[in-house]
């Protein structure tokens, strides 16, 4: 059935080998069209609506870049990666980036060779259980049987945490965070433990919330942010500043909604040179000066990026915590556009 | 005579059978309680039934089919019937993935055209004439589904038209053996370098890093789509015909071989075999998606389905031939000595005596296979392919429908019930057909 795909991509396998690949940019702009991957679903981060459009936290990354990149948010192609497969992907060449609650490690940057650009949600892992276990700290989980996503972090520090207290624990290795989730409710473990984030977001789907705590205790950092492949430093220049565009926003007040009222020039020269009306830092990205204002009126700043897909009015209701502005007690702080 | 008054002279009128003979009393003493065990048995395992009913009828009638999210479903019905709402919300979703809206015709176009290619090979009172229509069907399907230029399909196929060309010229010349060898030289040589420049010449060619687009001379087609928007029951339905109708003659070949006196044949088959067997699915899988983009060269984009059909077909293949060398292994070696002594040669002895015996032994064993693989395509969610099951995900994934999984289950499950059961019942009416005993 497939045989003329098959000759086809081979005819094309076989044209193509003798090419080096030209840089990441170049690629997505003859391509027209950014390959983003992204979970394959995700509440609140990434999950497609039921016409197929992708929507979510880390998606509104993916639009924000195709935004700066092709002017268009649209111009995606979204790939969903399970957690396994999601870095040989990125290494491949199969996705131009990764916008992925993938958390930013010593051995994911330096050993598998992958530039993380920044920090656009900051976590941390917990823990939840049923009220009824009695359990009041994480201290107290001896000997539970707990839930958990292989392939991840998550994985890696539980283990860490049970040792360096003394603990033991059985696993209950999982796919996927959906599959956990009825694993926990019918039983299967005590415990759930996964990033505090998706914790929150699971709780809240539950038929009785009330019935379920998230322990006190955060028992690692996770810093959640966009990937791309080394060696490509145009390509991750382009990801960074990016996200740090719409942190900047945020912190300059400039809106999706009073975007026009502020790209027509303001006495504030950083302002003035995040939008392109001074200076030419689009230029020097090697994409043209309007690209940080077409990614604001795309996405948003990272503040209604945040509450369209997450925030407090969402179901998933997370509070901003960690992940507000630096000036308001929180870690999101871009350098500064100059 | 009369005076015999012993003989009965009117026939009795039909008397209706014993109460315990006949309908259901008689039915139910016969099936479930003819003994004391068997009567134990059936009462436990209606009550079983009737339990399990007893849960979950009044959860799936009481369910509604209103609302847009979990929420508000839950809300109206409380936590104890069914939100069937998400069928109808996503169902367009799980039976195209993000095939675009639009252009839906073609997939249920392709799967009305392959149940008319099927048809003439499932039955064959039809006229045979229809064989042809089954012939071209691959082509016609993929360029269905895949879109794109009229001349991908039409140029893969002048490949067979030119090595049939190739071969009739030199067998006249040089004899059959290099006819063949040189047939198959050509029509290789024709798709891997000459078909890729000819569809561009014809068909015109997409942009790519290093050239701009150019139009074809003869720019003739519909609306291509790409792989990734493959997903639903769609996708499986594609990689599990794919993989049935490749792998049935692969296993024929490879059993063959199994069989082979020729010592690299033989070999290469075992090995071959064995190493697929010995391998699981979802490794075979992980291959596909993750080694083999290390092994091709940066930047070539080697279709993901594609991948995963060659891979789901070499599995199958493998459990294919071992299924029909059992039929082989089965058939008295007087069948093969008749062969030989009607002066058959190895292809003829093989496709007029042997096959048509060994594969009717093999029937259930390789529909059974048939409906393994078919079921197996569920695995590609575990690499991030949208099948019915991954985009279970995807749907939980949503604000909407967080939290909702046995309705999306069960929907799967009866979808997927429906193509495996008539499955099944083709190869019950096929061995009933065939049934050449007493």
């Amino acid at each position: 059935m497939k045989k003329s795909v098959f000759l086809g991509t081979l005819a094309a396998a076989g044209l193509m080998a003798g090419f080096a690949s030209a840089g990441t940019l170049d690629d997505v702009q003859a391509r027209d069209a950014l390959k983003c991957g992204v979970s394959t679903g995700l509440a609140g981060f990434a999950a497609p609506d039921a016409n197929g459009r992708w929507e979510g936290f880390d998606v509104a990354v993916c639009r924000a870049v195709a935004a700066a990149v092709l002017g268009d948010p649209e111009k995606v192609e979204f790939v969903p990666l399970t957690s396994k497969v999601r870095f040989t992907a990125l290494a491949s060449g199969e996705v131009d980036m990764l916008s992925r609650v993938t958390t930013w490690t010593f051995s994911r940057d330096v050993d598998l060779k992958f530039t993380f650009t920044g920090v656009n949600y900051y976590d941390g892992q917990g823990f939840m259980v049923r009220k009824d276990l009695g359990v009041a700290s994480a201290t107290e989980l001896d000997g539970a049987t707990v839930c958990i996503t292989t392939g991840t972090t998550t994985e890696l520090n539980l283990a860490d945490y049970f040792r360096s207290n003394g603990m033991e624990y059985e696993p209950v290795p999982i796919e996927t965070n959906a599959e956990a989730q009825q694993q926990y409710l019918s039983g299967a473990c005590d415990v759930f433990t996964t990033d505090s984030s998706a914790l929150a977001a699971t709780r809240a789907t539950f038929e009785n919330p009330g019935e379920h705590m998230v322990l006190p205790e955060i028992i690692s950092k996770e810093p959640l942010g966009p990937l791309v492949r080394q060696g490509d430093d145009q390509w991750a220049d382009i990801v960074r500043w990016t996200l740090n565009a719409m942190i900047t926003a945020e912190e300059l007040g400039v809106t999706s909604a009073n975007l026009d009222e502020m790209a027509a020039g303001s006495d504030n020269p950083e302002i003035n040179r995040l939008l392109g009306t001074e200076g030419t830092l689009g230029e020097m990205l090697g994409l043209d000066n309007d690209w940080a204002k077409r990614i604001i009126a795309s996405v948003g700043n990272y503040g209604e990026a945040f509450e369209a897909n997450i925030g407090e009015s969402t179901p998933i209701g997370l509070s901003r915590g960690l992940n507000a502005l630096w000036k308001q007690g929180g870690l999101q702080y871009s350098p500064p556009f100059r | 005579m009369s005076g015999q008054s012993y003989i009965r002279t009117e026939m009795l009128p039909e008397q209706p059978a014993p109460l315990g003979e006949t309908g259901i009393p008689h039915w139910l003493r016969e099936n479930m309680f003819s003994n004391w065990l068997n009567g134990i048995v059936s009462v436990v395992a209606m009550a079983f039934v009737a339990y399990v009913l007893y849960l979950f009828l009044p959860w799936a009638i009481q369910g509604t089919w209103g609302y847009g999210s979990r929420t508000e479903c839950l809300e109206a019905v409380g936590g104890d019937a069914a939100c069937w709402g998400v069928i109808r919300d996503r169902f367009n979703q799980l039976m195209f993935g993000f095939y675009p809206y639009a252009e839906q015709w073609r997939p249920m176009l392709a799967f009305v055209l392959m149940l008319v290619a099927v048809a003439p090979i499932l039955f064959d009172k039809l006229p045979r004439k229809m064989l042809m229509f089954s012939a071209l069907y691959p082509f016609i399907g993929a360029w269905l589904l895949w879109g794109g230029t009229i001349w991908t399909p039409l140029m893969v196929l002048a490949g067979f038209f030119i090595g049939y060309i190739v071969f009739r010229i030199a067998e006249g010349l040089l004899g059959d053996l290099v006819g063949i060898i040189l047939a198959i030289l050509a029509t290789v040589i024709w798709w891997l370098f000459l078909v890729g420049p000819v569809i561009g010449f014809l068909g015109g060619t997409e942009a790519t890093a290093d050239a701009a687009a150019t139009p074809g001379l003869l720019p003739w087609g519909i609306e291509s789509v790409k792989s990734s928007d493959f997903g639903g029951l769609m996708l499986s339905l594609t990689i599990g015909t794919s993989g049935i109708v490749l792998s049935f003659p692969l296993g024929i070949i490879l059993a063959l071989g199994r069989q082979s006196d020729m010592f690299l044949v033989k070999t290469f088959s075992v090995i071959y075999i064995e190493f697929i067997r010995g391998v699981p699915l979802i490794t075979l899988l992980f291959v596909a998606h993750v080694l083999l983009n290390y092994f091709l060269p940066p930047g070539t984009s080697f279709d993901l389905i594609l991948r995963v059909v060659i891979m789901v077909t070499m599995f199958a293949a493998a459990y294919m031939a071992e299924i029909i060398r059992g039929g082989l292994a089965a058939l008295p070696t007087g069948q093969y000595e008749a062969a030989d002594a009607l002066g058959l040669d190895y292809w003829k002895s093989m496709r007029l005596i042997i096959m048509p015996q060994a594969l009717k032994i093999s029937i259930p064993g390789i529909v059974g296979t048939f409906i393994g693989l078919f079921k197996d395509t569920t695995l590609v969610s575990i690499i991030g392919l949208m099948d019915p099951v991954g985009l279970t995900n995807a749907i939980r994934g949503t604000t909407d429908w967080n939290g909702i999984v046995w309705e999306l289950y069960l929907f799967i499950a009866v979808m997927f019930w429906i193509f495996t059961f008539s499955m099944s019942r083709y190869s019950m009416y096929l061995e009933r057909k065939l049934q050449t005993g007493h």
